[in-house]
């Protein structure tokens, strides 16, 4: 039983379908927005790796990387704006974060 | 055998473990759980032939990402129980878009096969005579150095911003001032009165 692109490719799919399926359902959790977007770059990692395998070609792996990067920068930024909200506000309730504009 | 036995653990683990993550009450549960969606993650990684990414998904996300949620998680206090209202009224647009979303997704895997039509096996994708972690170096540090840099820059500025972001000067925090306390004089600090007998200090 051999296992091939496509099985890694469904299991991205279930991981990204999950990550949009949780910033749908929890939209008042900012914490939980932001775990469901590690989960869709987690994804696209995945999905990269693959590829990288498939193709015989070690790029894939360096973009990887980069999207590890960006993915922990966007957590320390993501989580320094909500705690900073928080301090302000003293709750993380999304329905308010438009209350910020102008 | 061994490696698709290996491979559906994984792979089903991981993706429970990510559906827990999105539906569990306690927000440090869904910590938890993210850290078991990265480590299977990391596990599929090594079955692709993938060791540096795996290792450095541990090391990024379980040791840094991972800990930093939890930080946040517990340093706040939030009544998460009042953040899940409406967890039931958005799930039917919600699995609406997620079943659209994987069945397209799914299309597409499905369509991946070799010339002849028939599947594809993996293999790692470094040359076997050096290991994953030399040869993703020889691409990195020769025709991605740049982008290299960038990233590195990335991380810089994040860095630098969440710094600024979370900064704050408290007044009225008492502080040591080491230059004021080293150049403190004796005249300063006391003083010699001339008492006369039997009138003390008025």
């Amino acid at each position: 039983m051999e296992i091939t692109l496509a099985h890694y490719l469904v299991v991205a799919a279930a991981l990204f379908t999950i990550g949009v399926f949780g910033i749908f359902v929890n939209r008042k959790n900012v914490i939980i927005i932001l775990m469901s977007i590690e989960l869709v770059l987690l994804s696209v990692n995945i999905n990269l790796v693959a590829f990288s395998a498939y193709l015989q070609n070690l790029e894939g792996q360096v973009f990887a990387m980069l999207v590890l990067t960006v993915a922990a920068a966007e957590a320390a930024v993501g989580l320094a704006i909500l705690v900073t909200y928080f301090r302000n506000r003293g709750g993380i309730a999304v329905e308010d974060i438009n209350q910020m504009r102008g | 055998m061994l490696a698709a036995i290996a491979f559906y653990v994984l792979a089903a683990v991981a993706v429970m473990s990510a559906f827990a993550v999105i539906s569990a009450r306690n927000p440090v549960h869904s910590v938890l759980f993210l850290i078991l969606t990265f480590f299977d993650a990391a596990g599929l990684f090594v079955l692709m032939g993938a060791e540096f990414l795996a290792m450095l998904l541990i090391v990024v996300y379980v040791g840094a990402v991972a800990v930093l949620f939890l930080f946040v998680v517990m340093m706040l206090d939030v009544d998460f129980a009042e953040l899940r209202q409406g967890f039931l009224s958005y799930m039917p647009v919600g699995i609406l878009v997620a079943v659209a979303l994987f069945i397209e997704l799914f299309l597409v895997a499905g369509a991946t096969s070799g010339a002849d039509g028939a599947p594809i096996a993996l293999a790692p994708a470094a040359p076997s005579s050096v290991t994953n972690a030399e040869a993703l170096g020889r691409v990195l540090y020769t025709d991605y150095l740049l982008v290299f840099q960038m990233a590195g820059l990335v991380l810089f500025v994040a860095m630098v911003g969440a710094i600024v972001l979370t900064l704050r000067h408290r007044p009225g925090v008492k502080k040591q001032n080491i230059a004021a306390q080293v150049g403190r004089r004796r005249a300063d600090a006391v003083e010699l009165k001339d008492v006369r007998p039997g009138q003390g200090l008025g």
